[in-house]
Parts: structure tokens; C-alpha cells; sequence
């Protein structure tokens, strides 16, 4: 099965290089961007078939390492869902 | 004065610190390869500044996941003297010994320079040896030495006295809350800090500050 | 790609093989070549593996010394220290990954050097580069710097050897060929120095480090091709440097190295395995033959082709002891790296490549190696230019505001945004990092012993007159380590120039080289490993001749290295050397004046010598408190970083017997500014001028301005914001290629 995984920062936390891009996108000309929060993709393959299972592992994945819980929310999708 | 210092594949200022204990305690540290799994009987445990792992996940992240962690965990909650510099509070604080996390430098640059530093609570195992509120010369080198904190914990922090040392106003390098440059944890057994007190103890680095944090701590074993 | 490929005439032109070239491949391969033999004849013929067009001249080089143990033709030189120990350095380019991918391309540059200083058995100690780029108003340059900048210090900084000086520089004919010259230095024992020539029949050759993948294929052939407005396009073949993984490579060689396993190892660069193995058979006269199926990959369905002009990074090759295979394979499982036997040695002198058990390549290998072919290419000599006279160069209106201009302009001001990017602290025997005259770096292990380092070149002087320009950049290099009081060694080259198959590129190179050489005998510093980049050219446009030279001097007690700061308010300035005034080629005459005129100083190889030898006996005998050696921009603009440095002023009296602008600005070789305390002057004076060495005092440090006789008072706060406000004013400006 595979998975993919995002890693954003939590709300609130300042994101120096999403900053910087938005800014940069701004000095391009590339109006009506608000804001750009950066943050990291991670595709997984997991032997698992249970769906419930392979999400139990991946949540311990994030948890224990993908994510610094402290400062980064993550959201895990399965194959398959929409 | 017996110390150790945990060396993780990417670690690159283990001798800089080995160095550093063996002038300052007069005997030599053991080294501790992260694939182990007890720590030797001593006073002080080092982790050294570096890129272990070269960072790729986060600084520090995949070191703070090595099999010596446990022991590291439980030598901390059995009040052993642990200072992380650096790379070593990055691992630090992804083992939740230290709270908070080290971001990407605000100016997005890595930054290697001298800067003023605060003594923010001399009354530490680390800082016993300088004056409340000296500010002494320092030199930090890093990426990601950005401290954050969500408010409670600042305010937390800032509470008990768990901020050791400061950046000297105007002269913080990375964005650092507070100017935070390094905490230790409650029970005040465990120093992180940014800056390299390691780089700071003889005349040809240009000065000898930095001897007086290792002194504090040999003092305090006594 | 089979090895049925039909090996067609584009596609020899498109390996940059010229049709005589390929006739001598067809003699030398008894029929025609298949295409993973035109790989690797392409690979080691073309100028980056083989320097065909430099060898002839290279080789005129001085490059021996009672301290060489080791010259050109290894991965780095080595020279001896005493106390056993050895220093192993090279200087070596980067240039066209930099300017088509500059992080990776500078970092990966970065790695490569210091790669060849410990594959020698060296713990790297030291790095430093010379960086050349375009007009800062250029579109690219911005986007350039900013990325060689990140490249060089993330690989080094993570690595972990500190990068403690070198030298920044703009010029337009490098808009389209920035330069990257990447210098690293070593320490060793002088009894555990490993070297490539492989020794012993029938021994495994074992693969180390990172696995293969597709990068940088066909990197060398680029490192040798002019550019064009397509160039962008070759991006594919930039590879992508992991120091995490080059830090654990370290590691693990010098460990393995240590067990006595090693016979012969060699650092997979340019060309990667295709050059490693043949360098290394060649070297030793004997054949290698190379099992590819059992090369580690990175990915799947990898060709014959592809794996022997992979430039993966990170990678070595290594002729092992078949006893202690067990024991090194243990390390390496330690350091988390791959260790696979890839092939053997043989005694038949060929080269033979195998891939699922069919023979692709099988090729004489001293032909590849050690007799590529050379060529002795047409050179036209530079033209003489015309003199230009002192007194017909005007005068600046505002000698004070000229002054703050120049130190506030791209080529004078403080590079500090560069370094400041790099950790220069790392392994704690940093005494002097970048800023100075030379880096000041301590013997590690060693009380008092330091060694100092330096990277030059004035690319002006040497396009006006290349065998000058050749004798002054090892002039300064040389004068530069003098100023810290260390005896300089030995140099290392990196020969940056444009095509060499037009005549008058060649003879900037011929004549270069023939100044070079001249300087180092003269001055005893003999050229000990270097590195030619050629066709640095787009759309016909060469860059500036720049022979950089990489100097490395030794300081028997570090506790007496000199830096350029003023100390104190009262003390004694003295410059060394005769000031004549000479404009031409200068720095104010050039990018104040904005001509581009005259002939570049002459440099008395003599007077070199002796002024040196008098400053750094002075320097040892603890009379001096500052010195600073006088180049780019001319004495004043000298002063004013010694002032600037210490944030101490200066009363000075400029000598009248020469026009002002000559005085201040003039570029005169062979001198130095010292300070000492003012009751001493007088002795150091005659002590010079017992010793024949040109000496005067010219005025006095002071708390303050800096103050010439005759003019208006130099604020020194002026001067210190224009000096240290260029470079980050300029990068923080918007910058659309980002």
C-alpha cells in the first residue's frame, strides 16, 4: 500500500522560508498571493494491507519521527482516498 | 571530573569537546558511539555540535531516534550533568529532554560569527562560575538555531529561570524567541545552548569565556 | 544503451573527440571502438583528466624542495612540516557546475578537494577558495554568488573542516564562467601517506563509499567544452554532494587506513570510476579489470556506459590486501557505506570492463592513462602595452572621498557576508580566519606550531601581461604569508583560462605559467599540485587569465603570528619596499578612472625575497605589532583596513616626491606596512637600511580619523560603513532569479 504524508507547521509558528518565498514571489510580479507556508511531502510503501493498521503505524511514523510534534501538524492519506 | 561525549554518525565538533573537557578537567573523556546502548558511570555527558545525519530530516531528529537515547533519558531523570551545544541541543530538545525546538535561522543563512552573550541565570550547575548578567563574547556557528517555544512553555521557561543564557540585545543571530540562546530543563541537570563555549577556551581562539562554563560544572560535581 | 551502439561522426564530435583523435582510438583499438569505450576514451583524453594542451608546460614548473615529499601527478602535494608531520593540500575548480547549478555545483567542488586530501591519508584542516563572478550588475551574478556561497559553506561547515579564508572578486569576462577554485589542506604523519599507484597481481579493487547513480554524466566532458546560450539545458549533469556521507567516508578511510588494509586508493572524481581505475593501473604498470555487476547502484537497469562516467560523489577506489579484507569490511559496515570487490588487478596492461558477463570494454591502459595524448598548441605572445607615466593619471578632487569609493566598492570592500557563512572555528586551532593577510591555523596536537594559508591571483595584471601577472600572483601569495611571519613552503596552481585552441589564449597560459615559474624558483616555493580549467569561454568571450596560487607557510611558534589591525594610538608606521607611484593596470585607474590602460607592475623577484626575509625576522624577533602587505588599491587603501581592523585612526604624511594619487593608490610590489611602538622606529630603520631593505616611516597610529598631511580628515566611521556595507546592501536587493 502506499501512503503519502504531509508535514506543515502548526499555526502561529513563524515560517522564515515560506517568508522569503512569499516574498520573492511578490518581487516577481506574481500578485494575489497572500501567504506560503512551506512544508514537507514524504511517499511511503507500506507492506500492511489493512487500512486501519497501515494508519495506526503511519500516525506512530509521524509521531516518533517525520513530525516535530512541537512545532508541525501532519495529515496522512492513504491510497485510495479521495 | 569523569565525562563522556555521544558521538552520532555527522557529529563534527566531538573534537572540539573532547578536546576541550581533557584541558579544562585534566582527564580524558570516553567517547560514546550512538549504537550503544549504556552510558559509563561519569559526572558530565556531552553532545556534540555537528550535522548528525547530516540533517536531513531535521536537525537533530534522526540522532535524537539512536539506541544510546534511553540511556540518555534516564541518566537525565537521574540528575546527571548533560550539555548539549549546538547540533547536541538540537538532538536535545527532538528528545523532548529539553523543551521547545531549534528552526531555520530567520535569515535563512547559515551564521558564523561572534556574538554578545548574556548571562541570564547564574545560578545554574553550567553558570555558577560567571556573574548574573555578565555578557561575555561568544562565537555561534549553525543553520538552525532559532528557538521556539509555544507561549505557555515560554512563559514557563522564562518563570523558573530555565533561560541560562541570552543573546546580548542587537546581537541575536537567528531570531531566537526571547533571545534565547540556551535553557536548561527544570530540574536544571540539563544545558542546551547554541553558542560554543567548546571554541572559547584559550588565547589563540580569542579568548578563554568559555572555560568558565565547564569550570561551573566541575565546581558543582564537587 | 548496448553496447551495439553504431558509433557514428556526431556522435564521436558529440564526446568531444576530434577526428585525430578518434584515428589514433581506431590504431590504438585494433577496429572500431564500442560506445563504452568511446566513453571512456572521452573521459580520459579530453582536458580535464589528461591536460593535453598544459602538460607541455606544466612541466617547466619548479616542483621539488628539501621539504617535498610528494608533487604533482597525486591527488594533493605534501611537504613536510617536522615532528613527523606532514601538510597535504590541492587547489582544484569547479567552474562550469558552479555557473549551470551554483549550490551544487560549488558544494560538490568543495568535496572533490577535500576528498583528494584525505584519500592521501589527510585529516583536512583547512579550507579555503578563490570565487570569481561576473559584473554585480549583471543579471546572473546575484543569483550566482548567493548559491556558490551556500554550496561552498554548507558542504564544509556540515563536513566539518573550517573554511578560513580566500578571495572574492567581480569582473564582466566572467558573466558567463564564474570560477571556483577550491582549496583544502591536510594533516598526516609523513609515515602514513597513501598514495594511487597500484602494486601487486591478482589484488582485489575494492568500491567504497556512496552508491552509483546517474549523475553528472559526462561532467569532465563538460568541464571542457564552451559554453553557449544553451548551456542551461546541461543541468542534468550536475551531480549532488551529500557531506553527511563525505564526513563518514573520512571516517572510515582513516580508520580502514590505520588497519594496514590499504595498498593504493584513489577518490572517485571527474569521470569517476573509468578515471580512478585507469589512473590507479597505469600508475602502478599494471592491467585492471572491473566486474560491474557488482558495483553498488543507486538505480535500477544502470549501463556499462553510465556506471563508467557516472560522477556520483563520494566514492573511492582502493587496491586492497586480500588478508584484511574481513577487517575492513568491518568498518565500513561500522560507517553504514558500501564495500563491494569490483574487479582485480592484472599484469596484461589492459583495461577490461565486464557487465553481465559480457566484455564492453577492453583497451590499452597506459595509452589512456599516462600516455594520453599531448599537444603542443600554437601560442602568440601577449602584446606589449603601453606604459603609462604617474603624472598622466590625474588626480583624485577629494582624496578622502576617493578613498571611501574605493574600500566601498565591490572589489575592495569586506567579504564578510561570504564568511560569516562559513564556520572558521571548527576544530578549534583557528588563530586567524578570513580577513587577514593569510589564515593563521594551528598544528593540531602541537604546542606552538601553525600553519597559514593563502589563495591569490590580480587576473588584470595577468591579461596586460601575463608573465608578470604570473610572478606577482606568487609574489603576493608568497608576501601575503610573510605578512602572518610564517616561512612560506610550497603553492599549489589552479590555472583558470579560455580556449586553449586559439593562439593568443595559449599564450596567456604559456606566459603565465613561464611567470609562475620564475617567482617559485626565485622564491623557494615550489608548485606541489594544481589543476588547469580551460575553455572557460561563452560565445567566444574568454575570461580573464587567472592562475590562482594557493601558498602554505609554516610558523615554528603561532604565538608570534602578525595581524593587519592597528593595536594602539602612538605607534611607529613604516612602510617596506619602494613606493614609485605605478598606476598602470591599477585599481584606481581602473574602477575609479575607468581605463583600462598601462602595463602591471613589475615584480622584482629579488626585493621580493629580501624585504620578505626582513619583515619576517622581525616579525619573529617580537619587534612588530601589525603588518600588512600593499596590493589591490595601493597603500592607502592598505591603511585604511589596518585602521578599519583596529578601529585605530593614523596621522600620515605622504611622501612628496610622488605624484599624490601615485602614493595613495600606486601598486608597487614588494612592500608591507608594519606598525611598532614609536621609540622603536628608529633602530628598525636602520636596521634596514643596513640590510638594504627600502624602509620610512610615515606617520603615526592615533586614536580617530584617518588623517593624511594636506587634506581633509578621513572619518573612520565613513570609512568602516562603506567597508563592511557593499556586500550585504548588494545582495539584500531584489533578486528575480532567486
Amino acid at each position: 500500500m502506499k501512503a503519502r504524508i504531509k508535514v506543515t507547521l502548526k499555526n502561529g509558528v513563524l515560517d522564515p522560508q515560506g517568508k522569503a518565498i512569499a516574498h520573492s514571489l511578490d518581487q516577481l510580479g506574481m500578485s494575489g498571493i497572500d501567504d506560503v507556508r512551506q512544508g514537507k511531502y514524504f511517499e511511503v510503501d507500506l507492506s500492511e494491507t489493512d487500512r486501519t493498521k497501515a494508519q495506526a503505524t503511519l500516525d506512530e511514523v509521524c509521531r516518533k519521527l517525520l513530525a516535530n510534534t512541537v512545532i508541525e501538524n501532519y495529515t496522512i492519506e492513504l491510497d485510495g482516498d479521495a | 571530573m569523569k565525562s563522556a561525549v555521544i558521538v552520532f554518525p555527522g557529529s563534527n565538533r566531538e573534537r572540539d569537546m573532547l578536546y576541550a573537557l581533557e584541558q579544562i578537567t585534566g582527564t580524558k573523556p570516553q567517547t560514546v558511539w550512538h549504537a550503544e546502548t549504556s552510558l559509563p558511570d561519569v559526572d558530565l555527558i556531552a553532545l556534540p555540535g555537528g550535522f548528525s545525519y547530516g540533517d536531513y530530516l531535521r536537525s537533530g531528529a534522526i540522532a535524537a531516534r539512536s539506541p544510546i537515547i534511553a540511556a540518555l533519558k534516564a541518566a537525565a531523570d537521574k540528575g546527571t550533568r548533560i550539555l548539549g551545544v549546538c547540533n547536541g541541543f538540537q538532538v536535545l530538545t527532538e528528545t523532548g529532554i529539553l523543551p521547545g525546538a531549534l528552526m531555520r535561522n530567520a535569515g535563512l543563512k547559515f551564521v558564523c560569527k561572534t556574538v554578545r552573550l548574556e548571562i541570564a541565570n547564574a545560578n545554574t550547575d553550567f553558570t555558577r562560575a560567571y556573574k548574573q548578567g555578565e555578557i561575555i563574547d561568544c562565537p555561534v556557528s549553525h543553520h538552525d538555531g532559532n528557538f521556539f517555544i509555544q507561549e505557555d512553555g515560554l512563559t514557563r521557561l522564562e518563570g523558573e529561570g530555565q533561560v541560562a543564557v541570552r543573546y546580548a540585545e542587537g546581537t541575536n543571530p537567528n531570531g531566537s524567541l526571547n533571545d534565547i540562546a540556551g535553557i536548561t530543563n527544570a530540574a536544571g541537570n540539563v544545558l542546551g545552548m547554541m553558542p560554543h563555549p567548546e571554541n572559547l577556551i584559550e588565547d589563540l581562539n580569542g579568548g578563554t569565556a568559555g572555560r568558565r562554563l565547564f569550570e561551573s560544572v566541575v565546581e558543582a560535581i564537587a | 544503451m548496448s553496447n551495439a551502439v553504431e558509433i557514428t561522426p556526431e556522435l564521436i564530435a558529440e564526446h568531444g573527440l576530434k577526428p585525430d583523435e578518434y584515428a589514433r582510438i581506431l590504431e590504438l583499438t585494433g577496429r572500431v571502438p564500442t560506445i563504452t569505450e568511446l566513453g571512456i576514451y572521452s573521459a580520459m583524453w579530453n582536458e580535464h583528466c589528461s591536460y593535453k594542451s598544459s602538460k607541455k608546460w606544466l612541466r617547466t614548473l619548479p616542483t621539488k624542495g628539501e621539504r617535498v615529499l610528494v608533487g604533482p601527478g597525486e591527488n594533493a602535494g605534501v611537504v613536510d612540516i617536522g615532528d613527523g608531520d606532514v601538510v597535504v593540500f590541492k587547489m582544484e575548480s569547479h567552474n562550469h557546475p558552479s555557473y549551470i547549478s551554483p549550490v551544487q555545483g560549488a558544494a560538490t567542488g568543495v568535496g572533490g578537494i577535500l576528498r583528494d586530501v584525505f584519500t592521501m591519508g589527510a585529516r583536512p584542516i583547512a579550507a579555503l577558495n578563490a570565487l570569481r563572478f561576473g559584473a554585480p550588475d549583471h543579471e546572473k551574478t546575484r543569483h550566482i554568488v548567493s548559491g556558490v556561497v551556500e554550496g561552498v559553506g554548507s558542504y564544509g561547515n556540515s563536513f566539518g573542516v573550517p573554511t578560513v579564508g580566500g578571495e572574492v572578486n567581480f569582473d564582466p569576462s566572467y558573466n558567463g564562467n564564474c570560477l571556483v577554485n577550491a582549496f583544502a589542506a591536510g594533516l598526516a604523519k609523513a609515515d602514513g601517506i597513501f598514495l594511487s599507484e597500484a602494486k601487486g597481481v591478482g589484488l582485489p579493487i575494492v568500491y567504497l563509499g556512496s552508491k552509483t547513480g546517474r549523475d553528472g554524466i559526462h561532467g569532465a566532458t563538460m568541464a571542457s567544452a564552451e559554453f553557449d546560450d544553451d548551456s542551461e539545458e546541461k543541468r542534468p549533469t550536475v551531480q549532488i554532494g551529500d557531506p553527511f556521507a563525505e564526513k563518514l567516508l573520512l571516517e572510515a578511510c582513516l580508520e580502514l587506513m590505520k588497519t594496514g588494509a590499504v595498498i593504493a586508493i584513489q577518490d572517485m572524481g571527474a569521470a569517476g570510476l573509468t578515471c580512478s581505475a585507469v589512473e590507479m593501473g597505469a600508475k602502478g604498470n599494471l592491467g585492471v579489470e572491473l566486474n560491474l555487476d557488482m558495483v553498488p547502484c543507486r538505480e535500477e537497469g544502470m549501463t556499462a556506459y553510465e556506471m563508467m562516467l557516472s560522477e556520483s560523489q563520494e566514492r573511492m577506489l582502493m587496491v586492497l590486501d586480500p588478508s584484511k579484507q574481513a577487517e575492513a569490511e568491518a568498518v565500513f559496515e561500522k560507517w553504514d557505506l558500501s564495500f563491494a570487490v569490483v574487479g582485480k588487478t592484472t599484469d596484461d596492461l589492459r583495461f577490461r570492463v565486464f557487465r553481465h558477463g559480457e566484455e564492453m570494454a577492453n583497451l590499452p591502459i597506459k595509452e589512456l592513462g599516462d600516455e594520453a595524448p599531448e599537444y603542443d598548441r600554437p601560442s602568440i605572445p601577449t602584446p606589449n602595452r603601453t606604459p603609462i607615466a604617474t603624472h598622466d593619471v590625474p588626480a583624485p578632487k577629494d582624496i578622502g572621498a576617493t578613498l571611501i569609493d574605493m574600500i566601498g566598492s565591490h572589489q575592495l570592500s569586506s567579504r564578510r557576508w561570504v564568511w560569516e557563512q562559513y564556520d572558521q572555528l571548527i576544530q578549534g586551532n583557528t588563530k586567524q580566519g578570513p580577513g587577514g593577510d593569510a589564515a593563521v591555523v594551528r598544528v593540531d596536537g602541537n604546542e606552538k606550531k601553525g600553519l597559514t594559508f593563502a589563495v591569490d591571483v590580480t587576473p588584470r595584471y595577468c591579461v596586460a601581461d601575463p608573465i608578470e601577472g604570473g610572478k606577482q600572483a606568487v609574489a603576493e601569495c608568497w608576501r601575503n604569508l610573510t605578512a602572518t611571519g610564517s616561512l612560506p613552503l610550497a603553492a599549489t596552481d589552479n590555472l583558470n583560462f579560455g580556449n586553449p585552441e586559439k593562439p593568443d589564449i595559449m599564450g596567456q597560459l604559456v606566459g603565465c605559467i613561464e611567470g609562475i615559474g620564475e617567482a617559485c624558483l626565485a622564491l623557494d616555493f615550489p608548485i606541489v599540485s594544481g589543476n588547469v580549467s580551460l575553455y572557460n569561454e561563452t560565445n567566444g568571450e574568454g575570461i580573464l587569465p587567472t592562475p590562482a596560487i594557493g601558498g602554505v607557510g609554516l610558523l615554528e611558534d603561532i604565538n608570534k603570528s602578525m595581524s593587519i589591525s592597528f593595536k594602539q594610538a602612538g605607534e611607529a608606521i613604516i612602510v617596506i619596499g619602494k613606493t614609485e607611484g605605478h598606476l598602470g593596470c591599477s585599481t584606481y585607474l581602473r574602477d575609479v578612472l575607468g581605463r583600462n590602460e598601462g602595463t602591471p607592475p613589475t615584480v622584482d623577484l629579488a626585493a621580493e625575497k629580501a624585504h620578505g626575509a626582513f619583515v619576517r625576522d622581525a616579525i619573529q624577533a617580537g619587534r612588530l605589532t601589525a603588518t600588512h602587505d600593499v596590493s589591490d588599491g595601493g597603500l592607502l587603501v592598505a591603511l585604511a583596513k589596518m585602521a578599519i581592523a583596529g578601529q585605530i585612526g593614523a596621522h600620515i604624511t605622504p611622501n612628496a616626491d610622488v605624484p599624490l594619487q601615485g602614493w595613495a593608490f600606486g601598486e608597487d610590489q614588494a612592500r608591507y606596512i608594519v606598525t611598532l611602538p614609536a621609540q622603536a622606529a628608529d633602530a628598525f630603520l636602520a636596521d634596514a637600511k643596513a640590510a638594504g631593505v627600502p624602509a620610512s616611516q610615515i606617520g603615526q597610529t592615533a586614536q580617530g580619523d584617518l588623517k593624511l598631511e594636506g587634506s581633509a580628515p578621513i572619518s573612520l566611521a565613513s570609512l568602516t560603513q562603506a567597508y563592511e556595507g557593499w556586500f550585504p546592501t548588494y545582495m539584500a536587493a531584489p533578486d528575480i532569479n532567486e
